[in-house]
């Protein structure tokens, strides 16, 4: 435990002093740079042309639906950079480089180094995409008016989301090399966007066999569940044609979470970190 | 008191490829043994099965007589890999502060700055990493090998980087810690440095120990010397044929001037024993 604890605030002290903290908080300002100017711009020509509803069409929740969907996607994405590029290396990519040797042969145990270093980005990933979250409902409640129908839910599923991935990450870089493991990471949430995009199709349509392919491709991508659920939770409360326009939303569909996909998720993140460890293990390094 | 190092029947497998086969092995305490062989004979797969890094496919080893892998075990021994990275952004002080934490030292600054001073670094405690050369990386590898005060350090290539100074510091080290009774496994290609620094030295060809001994009691009798009135003349022989050789040449009514009985060097010893393996 001590040792994890050392190890985790070693990954804690690179993750702050190498270059990759630097681009991702250069990407950072600039992405909440971006988006605080389209969202004053949006809520301002709306406002010359109307305010309020109209028939059974809130305009304005519309808008900022969207804009909140369009900050999650975007937290998110950046989120699973940050968890990859965090992770994509710590096992084989390390030891190939000749990092790992010297801290495995000290009495810290692998399974402590492996659970330190995902504690550790985790924490990293979890605190930077609620941060950014929280930017975005501000703006959008600074220039909209508007706040989510719900405030922390929706964070805290993009934080769950983020640990998935980390997760992920850490057990493809018990088995491949570094580019590789990138690809594949990169590959895997793509899946889970497909997935989401299946979701909004399926439900567009109304076909059964679509929703049944999207429900079990984001129950083996979880995070894209937690996103699902987070956009969900954003627009809980919107009803009408409102309400099915913006569970639709051009960034993926929305479906409801609860305490089931809670737990898959944990039960997940065990099984995946369990894998890990087996594999890391039995590594020859 | 257990050895310092015990390999018993250590064989390790890749695939179809054999790494090591039936290596018995023992380093004692304080005792400095010289490991050889060329590329590829399994020198480093050995050590790394020592330090827990690789699984033995059979047989087993030791560390002060708990199983390599186990925590008592990594406790107890000091590692520097063949080839091994230190993260850039870490200064020379911080490295050796995370081993120290690593290692349950105690040692605090005072042993980080004996340390530093003991591999000729006491200059560089602040200076990051990767604003290294890649000598001073070796030599903070070797610093970073002596935290905590291991019973057994296990260098393998450890002079590999290093100017012919850096390549004395770390000969100088050696015997320091000779001193101490630090028992040390230095996997070598520099035949004269382990000639020069070893109590014994294992020669390993295609994963076999082909020999085992001093660097004295594996050399062998190359023939004598001796100095004519014609110049410097060769014979075959060892010591206890000195007299006779001698008593033929003045029988002969040669001038005998000097006579030096020519043992084989710790590299003829090498050669031989690896002869016709250049992988």
């Amino acid at each position: 435990m001590r040792s994890g604890v050392i190890v985790a605030r070693h990954v804690l002290q690179e993750s702050v002093r190498r270059r990759v903290f630097l681009v991702v908080l250069v990407l950072s300002l600039l992405f909440v740079g971006l988006f605080t100017f389209a969202t004053i711009a949006v809520f301002h020509d709306l406002s010359s042309f109307q305010t309020g509803t109209t028939g059974t069409l809130d305009a304005r929740g519309v808008v900022s639906s969207t804009l909140l969907g369009l900050g999650m996607f975007a937290t998110l994405f950046l989120g699973a950079v940050l968890a990859v590029f965090l992770t994509l290396g710590a096992v084989r990519g390390d030891a190939e480089r000749g990092l790992l040797q010297p801290l495995v042969v000290r009495p810290v145990g692998r399974g402590a180094l492996l659970g330190a270093r995902f504690a550790a980005a985790s924490l990293v990933c979890a605190l930077y995409v609620l941060l950014l979250y929280a930017v975005v409902v501000v703006v959008v409640r600074v220039a909209g008016h508007r706040w989510p129908d719900r405030l922390v839910g929706p964070g805290l599923a993009l934080a769950a989301a983020v640990v998935v991935i980390v997760a992920i990450s850490l057990l493809g870089s018990v088995f491949l090399s570094s580019t590789a493991n990138g690809i594949a990471v990169f590959m895997v949430f793509g899946a889970g966007l497909t997935a989401g995009l299946i979701t909004t199709i399926g439900v567009a349509l109304d076909n059964h066999t679509l929703k049944t392919i999207s429900h079990w491709m984001t129950r083996a991508l979880p995070f894209e569940a937690l996103y699902q659920a987070g956009l969900h939770a954003l627009t809980a409360d919107q009803t009408g044609f409102t309400g099915a326009l913006v569970q639709l939303g051009p960034f993926g569909s929305s479906r409801a979470g609860g305490v089931g996909l809670d737990l898959w998720t944990l039960g997940y993140v065990v099984v995946v970190g369990a894998v890990a460890l087996w594999g890391f293990s039995r590594r020859d390094l | 008191m257990p050895p310092a190092l015990a390999a018993r029947d250590v064989s390790k497998r890749y695939g179809s490829v054999v790494a090591l086969q039936g290596v018995d092995l023992e380093v004692a305490e304080g005792e400095l043994v010289g490991l050889l062989g060329p590329n590829g004979a399994g020198k480093s797969t050995l050590t790394k099965i020592a330090c827990g890094l690789v699984r033995p496919s059979a047989g087993s080893i030791e560390v002060c007589g708990h199983p390599a892998r186990s925590a008592a075990a990594r406790t107890r021994l000091g590692y520097l890999a063949e080839l091994f990275r230190f993260p850039g952004w870490c200064r020379a002080d911080e490295v050796l502060e995370l081993h120290q934490r690593l290692a349950g030292s105690s040692g605090g600054a005072a042993e980080r700055a004996e340390l530093l001073e003991l591999v000729a670094l006491s200059d560089a405690a602040g200076r990051r990493v990767e604003e290294m050369s890649k000598g001073m990386q070796q030599r903070l590898g070797i610093a970073q090998a002596l935290v905590g005060a291991p019973r057994l350090l296990l260098l393998d290539e450890p002079t590999s980087a290093l100017d012919p100074v850096g390549r004395r510091t770390v000969r100088e080290l050696l015997e320091e810690l000779r001193r101490r009774g630090v028992a040390v496994l230095l996997n070598s290609h520099l035949l004269s440095e382990v000639e020069l620094v070893c109590d014994r030295v294992a020669i390993v060809r295609r994963g076999e120990l082909v020999a085992v001994g001093t660097p004295e009691g594996l050399g062998h009798a190359g023939g004598v010397e001796v100095d004519t009135g014609d110049g410097l003349r060769r014979f075959d022989g060892a010591r206890d044929d000195v007299p006779r050789i001698v008593a033929e040449l003045v029988a002969a009514g040669e001038r005998i001037y000097g006579v030096r009985v020519v043992r084989s060097t710790l590299e003829d010893v090498y050669l031989e024993a690896v002869e016709g393996d250049t992988r």
